[in-house]
């Protein structure tokens, strides 16, 4: 002759409350739904940027390296030699190697333009294979070549061409470079990783040493090795560029700029997960205190169960149950909620919408594990409530 | 006929300042079948008394046993185990899950017996049969009138066949029509062969019953005796 209550009887029974008093049940799992969503929406947007510049960086490359010429030992400018484009690209491992050169001149939309205002624009010579080496691409009219760099010539970043007011070079318009006129011949699509080429206007090596006195010496050349043997390739080009003084050259890998940019993400992922969870404990403490007050209007209940033959224990596994219901439904309204957001912030900025599994689960886990957490405290008040004082109140 | 309900010299002492002595020796039996009103004005140990019959308190030292238990010797469990098998329970106010259906509520008395579900609607629909409430089965307990929920309030007390009802001022929150419907129900089920005890202040009440057992001051004052 014992007391029993079968585990299919104890969700209805613990369900009763929450059917009377659905609004308040609604109420107080929304702080955990809030913080559930908030942490989900963290993850999600974060995973998905994340994915963009993984897609990003597996577009341009890892493979992309830039040797420039860095500072003497005695702190100036250093200068690279004629050949080291040529030995940079008959080195072991090298794919392609483009040559760039700054040049001291300036590049304006007409000559009537005061030589300050200078846009911010450079003037660059460039191989006629850097497009190919860059990966990039022409939004009008074609790359330097071989022919082309002997004329007055043209071909303009992305940003440069917006600065001068290019559209297109079907009129073959003119630009006023040095105290050159120059015809644009082409305009470049944006280039992630050589943005400092989106402001320049690229001539040919030919008409620069006509024009401008250009005498070979590269500043910077791009080079695309070979995806396996880019860190091999990396060492060997300092000396390769310039043998004399290796310690002056400085070998670059841009990609590293973009997986800097995950690690940013992830530092702000930490705070905002941080917010979250601050939410989520307010959340449980809301239910907490909602179940605490369920529990002194539900004396009568109470004192009727324990009446009937109901154990503290069931009395107490009742309002936890109750509790973990109201914490797994304020999970699951959450991560329905976060993964919205994740997909509505995602798709408005163009990126694929990611909500790691992970994610899902450790949501609902943690929602279920407050909703116990919370639950505890009314429970035990519940259970430890004599039968007496609970009917007593009636 | 076997006793189901036995207090031998039972005192109840709550503690404050000063301490208050609710029962002092107090010394009944009910045998099966009995139909006993538990009578005395307010303050004399009556709520005391039916707590402790009711299993839901211990003595403070005296004996009392349920169908032969010895409430003061059981532990939690046990003693809820003797309240789900042994005893039905009728209040004052009803004490009904608003939201449930008159047979969702009559089942609950079977509840913490295990029973599984389906038998224990079937013994619900039972019993609300049997205090004439067949009609009422699907309506939630919120739109039933007064009578009607004490009438509820047994069945769930019936439900289980218990060795004894209890029943504490049935009709203390009914108008005297309704009031005189539950009164007549309890002696058509005492007849039927259920042990009711009523604890009641109402004179008119307790003289109608077979047995009255009168409280003043925490003693037995008066004591119709067994009907045997």
């Amino acid at each position: 002759m014992r007391s029993h209550l079968r585990l299919a009887d104890l969700l209805p029974v613990s369900t009763v409350g929450l059917r009377s008093r659905p609004g308040r049940a609604a109420l107080s799992v929304l702080g955990v739904a809030i913080g559930i969503a908030a942490m989900v929406a963290v993850l999600g947007v974060t995973r998905s940027s994340q994915a963009d510049v993984l897609t990003e960086i597996d577009r341009v490359g890892t493979n992309l390296l830039t040797v420039a010429n860095g500072k003497t030992l005695r702190g100036g400018e250093a200068r690279l030699p004629v050949t080291a484009g040529q030995a940079v690209a008959r080195t072991q491992g090298v794919l392609s190697a483009a040559v760039t050169a700054t040049l001291p001149v300036r590049v304006y939309r007409t000559d009537r333009i005061p030589a300050g205002r200078t846009g911010g624009l450079s003037v660059r010579v460039a191989d006629p294979g850097l497009l190919t080496t860059l990966d990039g691409a022409l939004l009008h009219g074609r790359f330097l070549d071989p022919a082309l760099g002997r004329y007055p010539a043209v071909v303009l970043g992305h940003y440069a061409a917006t600065t001068l007011g290019i559209r297109d070079v079907t009129d073959r318009p003119r630009v006023y470079l040095g105290d050159h006129w120059y015809t644009v011949v082409g305009v470049m699509a944006p280039v992630d990783l050589a943005p400092e080429l989106d402001t320049a206007a690229l001539i040919g090596a030919a008409t620069a040493t006509d024009d401008f006195g250009y005498e070979g010496n590269p500043t910077r050349i791009f080079v695309r090795a070979q995806t396996e043997r880019t860190d091999e390739v990396a060492g060997l080009l300092g000396r390769a560029a310039n043998p004399a003084h290796p310690e002056e050259v400085a070998v670059s890998r841009p990609s590293e700029a973009l997986t800097a940019r995950l690690a940013v993400t992830d530092a702000t992922t930490v705070l905002l997960l941080g917010l979250g969870a601050v939410a989520l404990l307010v959340g449980g403490i809301g239910i907490a205190n909602v179940l605490v007050i369920s529990v002194l209007e539900r004396r009568g209940e109470i004192g009727l169960r324990r009446a009937l033959g109901a154990t503290r224990g069931h009395v107490g596994a009742q309002f936890l149950v109750e509790s973990l219901l109201l914490g797994a439904a304020g999970g699951t309204a959450g991560v329905i909620l976060g993964a919205l957001i994740t997909y509505a912030t995602a798709t408005g900025r163009g990126w694929p919408a990611l909500v790691p599994p992970a994610a899902i689960g450790a949501g609902l886990a943690a929602a279920v594990l407050i909703g116990a957490g919370a639950g505890l405290y009314p429970a035990l008040r519940a259970a430890r409530l004599s039968p007496t004082e609970a009917l007593r109140t009636l | 006929m076997s006793a189901v309900l036995e207090l031998v010299e039972v005192h109840k002492v709550y503690p404050g300042t000063p301490p208050v002595e609710s029962l002092r020796g107090v010394t009944f039996t009910v045998d099966s079948g009995e139909l006993v009103a538990v009578a005395g004005p307010s303050g004399s140990g009556k709520t005391t008394l039916l707590n402790l019959a009711a299993g839901l308190d211990r003595p403070s030292s005296g004996s009392v046993r349920i169908t032969g238990h010895p409430v003061e010797t059981l532990d939690d469990r046990q003693l809820s185990g003797v309240r789900a098998h042994r005893l039905g329970v009728v209040f004052q106010q009803f004490v009904l899950l608003e939201r449930l259906s008159a047979t969702e509520n009559v089942a609950t008395g079977l509840i913490y017996r295990g029973v599984p579900a389906a038998e224990r609607r079937q013994a619900a629909r039972a019993a609300l049969d049997r205090v004439g409430l067949g009609h009422r089965e699907n309506f939630p307990a919120a739109h039933l009138s007064g009578g009607e929920r004490q009438r509820v309030a047994i069945a769930r007390a019936l439900v289980g066949r218990p060795a004894v009802v209890l029943a504490d001022e049935p009709t203390g929150n009914l108008d005297s029509v309704a009031g005189q419907g539950v009164v007549a129900l309890l002696h058509e089920l005492n007849a039927d062969g259920v042990t009711i005890v009523v604890i009641t202040h109402d004179e008119r009440i307790a003289g109608a019953m077979r047995r009255r057992v009168e409280l003043r001051d925490g003693v037995v004052v008066h004591d119709s005796g067994r009907a045997s």
